[in-house]
C-alpha cells in the first residue's frame, strides 16, 4: 500500500509530508516534519504533552490521524515565538520557572495560548480546569497557573 | 508497511458504501477519541478507516422548525458549547456532553461517538436518554430512526446493522417549564469515568411534574431508561415521597458490576442519591423556563 501524500499548513507555512494511513498527527509532526516540540508522554490522550491546535480547536495530535490534516491549519509550539521573539507565554513560564524537566511545557504553552485567546481574563479556577488534560509530574501545576494568570494580566495592560 | 485505508468521504452515501463493502474490519473515525486510543492498545485492527468529518450532516447543529436541534453524530462538544441556543434549551445534555475528557478531548470527541462506542458509563448517554432523543442512522438500505436507549447493545456493542452508520442526534422541542441535568459520582472532580451517571429530564406546570424522564448510567450492561422512576415523579409537587420512590426504583433498576470503581452496593445505592439530586437540579432549571 503506497503512502498517503497530505498538504496541509502548519504555523501558517504551507507543508506537504507521506504517512501511513494509520500514523498519528504526533507521529508526523515528530517523524517527516521534524518538528519535535511536540512530546509523546501517553499516547492516549490523557497526558497532553503532544496539544496542538487544529483550525485553532486545542486537539491531543496523538488522538488524530495524520491523514487527517488534509487541507486543515495546524499550529504547534514551534509556531509560538517570532524568531527570537519570545510569546509572553513562553517568557512568563521561565520567569516564574513554571517549569522543570520540560517534557509537558510545550503542550501547556500550547493549551494556555488557546485558553488566553478564547478568554483573556481567566479565573483561577478557569485555568485549572482547561488545564486539567495537561499533566506534570515536576511542578505541582502551582508555578504555571500562576504564570498564565500574570500572563494574562500582562497581555490585557498590553492591549490597553 | 500496513494494509489499513483511510477514507474521508464527502457525502453520506459515499460513506455508506466504503463502510458498508469493508465489512466488519471497518472502523468510523469521528473524533477518535476512543478508536485511536483501541488502534495504539491493539485492541481493534481497523482494514478501512471511513472519517466522517468532511460530511457536512455529521458536523452541523441545526434548530428545527418547532424548536427542537438536530446534532451531527460527529460535533465536538467544545463546538456544541459554543452554540448560542442549545446550552440554554438543555443544560443537561451540554453539561454531561462537556464532562467527556479534557479540553483537548472535548476539541473532538463527540455524542455520537460516546453512544457508538457503548461504554455503559458513556457521559452523554444518560442525558440523551433523558431527553427523549432519537437517533438517525443510514445504512445499504437506507434510513431509519431509533430511540437513543435502543443504540447500546452491551459494552462496546451496539445494535446498529452491519454497515449502518450513526448520523444525528434529534432533540425535540422543549414545553415551558422544562428542565434537565446530568450528574455522575467520580471520586475527583475531572477527567474520569463515571461510578454512577444519572440524566433527568421533566417538565413542571404548577409545581406538579407532567412529565419526566431518567437515564442511569454505569449500573447495567448498558445506560438505562428507568421507566418506573420518571413514573414516580409524574403527577407529584416533586415532594419527598416522589423523589424517594423515583430513587428507590433508580435502585431497583441496577444491574452493576464490583470493580475498581465501585462496589455493587455502593453503585445501587448511589443511584438513588444521584436520582434525588439530579432531579432537584432539572426542577431549578424548569422553573426558570
Amino acid at each position: 500500500m503506497a503512502k498517503l501524500h497530505v498538504s496541509t499548513t502548519i504555523n501558517g507555512e504551507p507543508m506537504e509530508f507521506l504517512c501511513e494511513p494509520n500514523d498519528t498527527m504526533l507521529d508526523a509532526l515528530r517523524g517527516p516534519l521534524a518538528l519535535t516540540g511536540s512530546k509523546e508522554g501517553c499516547a492516549s490522550g490523557d497526558c497532553g504533552a503532544c496539544s496542538i491546535t487544529l483550525d485553532d480547536r486545542l486537539v491531543c495530535s496523538c488522538l488524530m490521524l495524520a491523514a487527517e490534516a488534509e487541507g486543515r491549519d495546524l499550529r504547534t509550539i514551534e509556531g509560538m515565538a517570532h524568531g527570537e521573539r519570545l510569546h509572553p507565554l513562553q517568557q512568563k513560564f521561565l520567569e516564574m520557572a513554571a517549569l522543570q524537566c520540560g517534557i509537558c511545557t510545550s503542550g501547556m504553552l500550547v493549551a494556555s495560548e488557546a485558553l488566553l485567546r478564547k478568554n483573556p481574563r481567566p479565573s483561577e479556577e478557569e485555568v485549572r480546569f482547561w488545564l486539567a488534560g495537561n499533566l506534570c509530574r515536576c511542578t505541582g501545576y502551582d508555578k504555571i497557573v500562576r504564570a498564565v494568570l500574570e500572563t494574562a494580566a500582562e497581555m490585557r495592560e498590553a492591549a490597553q | 508497511m500496513t494494509d489499513i485505508r483511510y477514507l474521508s468521504p464527502a457525502t453520506l452515501d459515499e460513506a455508506i458504501s466504503a463502510f458498508a463493502a469493508a465489512g466488519s474490519a471497518a472502523r468510523i473515525l469521528a473524533g477518535g477519541t476512543d478508536l485511536l486510543v483501541q488502534m495504539r492498545a491493539g485492541s481493534v485492527k481497523p482494514g478501512v478507516i471511513v472519517d466522517i468529518k468532511r460530511i457536512s450532516e455529521m458536523t452541523t447543529i441545526e434548530e428545527t422548525a418547532g424548536g427542537g436541534f438536530r446534532i451531527g453524530a460527529a460535533v465536538p462538544g467544545a463546538v456544541l458549547a459554543e452554540h448560542p441556543r442549545f446550552g440554554k434549551v438543555w443544560p443537561g445534555v451540554l453539561e454531561a456532553v462537556n464532562l467527556i475528557g479534557s479540553t483537548q478531548v472535548q476539541g473532538r470527541a463527540s455524542a455520537g461517538g460516546n453512544l457508538c462506542n457503548s461504554s455503559p458509563a458513556a457521559d452523554s448517554v444518560p442525558a440523551m436518554i433523558a431527553a427523549g432523543a432519537i437517533v438517525t442512522v443510514a445504512g445499504p438500505s437506507g434510513r431509519r430512526e431509533m430511540p437513543v436507549e435502543q443504540v447500546p447493545a452491551g459494552p462496546g456493542r451496539t445494535n446498529l446493522k452491519p454497515g449502518e452508520i450513526l448520523v444525528s442526534f434529534a432533540l425535540p422541542p422543549r414545553p415551558p417549564g422544562s428542565g434537565d441535568a446530568y450528574l455522575r459520582m467520580i471520586p475527583r472532580t475531572e477527567m474520569d469515568i463515571a461510578v454512577v451517571g444519572c440524566g433527568v429530564s421533566l417538565t413542571l406546570k404548577d409545581g406538579v411534574c407532567t412529565a419526566a424522564r431518567v437515564g442511569l448510567g454505569a449500573v447495567a450492561p448498558t445506560v438505562l431508561l428507568v421507566e418506573a422512576a420518571a413514573k414516580a415523579l409524574v403527577g407529584s409537587k416533586l415532594d419527598d415521597a416522589a423523589l424517594n420512590a423515583a430513587a428507590a426504583a433508580c435502585s431497583a433498576a441496577c444491574r452493576p458490576i464490583d470493580d475498581k470503581r465501585g462496589t455493587i452496593a455502593y453503585r445501587t445505592k448511589i443511584a438513588g442519591v444521584l436520582l434525588k439530586r439530579t432531579a432537584t437540579i432539572a426542577a431549578q432549571r424548569a422553573g426558570r423556563n
